[in-house]
């Protein structure tokens, strides 16, 4: 079972730099639902089966891989924007920043006090990698919808951590911060609808006009 | 008894959804405000036990909630001829996020699981943008851009604070729990080293929800673009409960035995919110966003006199509730200067006195009050909390304390002045008069500040003791 969740870890943080490193945004959004539903099947290959897994990597597929995804996909369509053009910090350098970040990450977590069983394991640097991944592409990018994305992925990487303390989120709970982050996420759709609509563009770079 | 006060805003909410009246709509809001008030009351009058395993009111839990309530009565009984006056807009999305936001606010103050605690004060986030956008225009979309992303990844950082708790408690060997009561029991078993970080990560968090400087950049824009009543509910209500969720992870630190070096963080940030809310206020062209950086220097407040401690603790939980109050008369006063001059620039604005002899009279007393002037209740917690410092011996601190307060003082006093005096313009006039319903709410708050500056009631002062011995190192 470890192999296998370490080989999805890997998938997830190969997914990280795919969104880095790509000006396409439909691309970047199926990144992130394929991210997602690798995300879904994380408790149940580190947990086993249970309802309380079976619930949870459901309500995370649903939630990560297709509903969110769906609602970014429609944005995108009814704003008509497909690219990301001029980022604030270049492509290739933003890939260089999250090597840098990624392997931060993963020497980082070797220093971290972790109890016996997390020792060697993928899960927190991964956390910790997706986490500054999402980070990063929320600072350098210019476009709403790239931002969110961003926020998404950041999200993706607080979920993985959440996933070795399941003990600490009753399914409640969890289900409850997923459906706060699909409304999140809902409300940011009309916002950049309506960005766009104002000022025919959805680059934020334009929204400069409140400041001291 | 909670979990109803948590529910019927929420059915309320759909409520207005599906209500096909306009005119009958706003009458939700009062209807919630008055019950929400009534519930509370009662519940501070006969307090329910704690020890549920999700919900539960303490002291301070208590204190906060009551003034949320408070101030949410007189939010709602404004709202009715507020949105009246404002027909072209549509009443279905602000009435229904109005409920929702009094929802999840309740929901926040009450939560006694944290994982509970962060759904709530992340769906307040939800609930207020829309609030924020009420004006539909340019500005108005870029400050409810920033406020809904800068907020939503900060609490992001308070999710994975929490997760650090958790990780604290794996790691110490004890039950892995998020839930405070058990957290708390346990607290001395925590591995210190993901504490601190745990607590790091919560007080950036939350921290840019309630406003802290360097966190702080979506909150002039949030509140200069946002209704007056909408920008009262944020800087009253939310900063309030943000700051509940903030002294949940002291409590956590200060059982653990880590209590001096949460405060010391508190301190910092406090003490660098009021540096620069001081340089931005003066000069400040816009009377909203004044307000916005004279929040900006309560929250320092408070947060100093939590890292302080002892008998400063007491100052900023008063203040606390000063701040909530003084906040919304302020705001709302400014809401109805705001419409009879259809600006927000001071250099539109001259002699609101004139053409609004009573919101003119209680925007400049509310000055007075919200910068820490005698007869007002501000004065007493600020002092208090100035004894706090210099008997724990910080001179410099107090010093500076002063002087940022003084320099506050000048910077809006010249700007507040300005408005209140003189003859308005003749060419920004416009039809808005007073009314009993637009001055009667920021006037009820301005006299319950007033008389905490006169008298505090023995039940109150009891409710803020029990609170204080909650903050207390044990």
């Amino acid at each position: 079972m470890i192999e296998l969740s370490n080989l999805i870890l890997l998938l997830v943080v190969l997914i990280n730099f795919y969104t880095l490193g790509t000006s396409r945004l439909v691309a970047c959004i199926r990144a992130v639902a394929i991210q997602g539903g690798l995300l879904a099947l994380l408790p149940l290959v580190a947990h086993g089966l249970s309802l309380h897994t079976l619930i949870l990597a459901f309500w995370a597929l649903l939630i990560k891989a297709i509903l969110i995804p769906t609602l970014l996909t429609r944005t995108i369509r009814e704003v008509r924007i497909h690219r990301e053009i001029e980022p604030l910090v270049g492509f290739v350098p933003t890939l260089a920043l999250g090597a840098l970040v990624t392997s931060g990450a993963f020497i980082f977590a070797n220093y971290l006090p972790l109890i016996a069983e997390h020792r060697g394991s993928l899960f927190i640097p991964t956390a910790l990698a997706t986490f500054f991944s999402g980070f990063l592409l929320l600072m350098t990018r210019r476009k709403a919808i790239t931002q969110v994305v961003g926020y998404l992925i950041l999200e993706n990487g607080i979920f993985i951590f959440g996933i070795l303390l399941s003990e600490a989120m009753p399914l409640m709970v969890e289900a409850g911060v997923l459906l706060d982050m699909l409304v999140g996420i809902f409300v940011m759709g009309i916002v950049i609808n309506q960005i766009s609509r104002e000022f025919s563009t959805m680059n934020t770079g334009r929204l400069s006009a409140l400041k001291e | 008894m909670l979990l109803f006060l948590v529910l019927f805003p929420l059915l309320l909410g759909a409520l207005a959804f599906m209500l096909p009246s306009e005119r009958w709509r706003c009458w939700l809001l009062p209807l919630a405000g008055t019950l929400h008030l009534g519930g509370v009351t009662s519940i501070a009058c006969h307090p329910l036990p704690v020890g549920d395993l999700w919900l539960g009111l303490d002291p301070l839990s208590l204190l906060v909630l009551l003034v949320t309530s408070i101030l949410y009565f007189a939010c709602s009984i404004y709202a009715v001829s507020y949105l009246q006056l404002r027909s072209d807009r549509g009443t279905r999305t602000i009435v229904a996020c109005l409920l929702i936001f009094l929802s999840a606010m309740t929901l926040a103050t009450a939560a006694r699981h944290l994982g509970l605690l962060w759904m709530a004060v992340e769906a307040t986030t939800i609930a207020s943008a829309p609030l924020i956008y009420y004006n539909r225009n340019r500005l108005s979309i870029e400050a409810t851009w920033k406020y809904l992303l800068i907020c939503s990844v900060g609490i992001a950082l308070a999710l994975l604070g929490m997760l650090f708790l958790a990780y604290a408690a794996l790691l110490g060997g004890v039950e892995v729990t998020l839930q405070f009561d058990h957290l708390l029991a346990e607290s001395s078993f925590l591995s210190t080293a993901w504490l601190r970080a745990g607590f790091v990560f919560l007080l950036v968090g939350f921290g840019t929800k309630m406003g802290l400087a360097p966190l702080h950049s979506w909150k002039p824009d949030a509140y200069g673009e946002a209704p007056g009543m909408i920008g009262a509910l944020l800087a009253g209500g939310l900063t309030s409960v943000s700051f509940l969720a903030i002294l949940r992870a002291l409590q956590i630190m200060n059982a653990a035995g880590l209590g001096d070096l949460a405060r010391q963080q508190l301190l910092a940030l406090g003490v660098l919110s009021l540096l620069i809310a001081a340089i931005f206020m003066v000069r400040q062209n816009d009377v909203k966003r004044m307000l916005a950086y004279s929040s900006v220097e309560h929250m320092g407040i408070l947060a100093i006199g939590i890292g302080i401690g002892g008998i400063a603790t007491f100052g900023a939980l008063l203040h606390l509730v000063n701040n909530a109050l003084t906040k919304g008369c302020m705001f709302l006063s400014v809401g109805n200067i705001h419409r009879a001059f259809a600006s927000k620039k001071i250099t539109d604005i001259h002699g609101a006195m004139r053409r609004l002899p009573i919101s003119g009279t209680i925007f400049l007393a509310g000055f007075f009050a919200v910068t820490g002037s005698p007869p007002f209740g501000p004065f007493i917690s600020e002092f208090t909390i100035l004894r706090g410092i210099f008997a724990g011996g910080h001179f410099w601190l107090a010093g500076a304390f002063l002087l940022l307060l003084a320099i506050v003082f000048i910077g809006m006093g010249s700007t507040v002045l300005g408005m209140v005096q003189g003859t308005p313009d003749e060419s920004t006039d416009t039809a808005f008069k007073d009314t009993f319903l637009l001055v009667a709410p920021p006037l009820l708050l301005l006299l319950l500040v007033l008389l905490l500056g006169l008298y505090l009631p023995p039940p109150l002062r009891h409710l803020l003791e029990e609170a204080v011995v909650m903050l207390e190192v044990k």
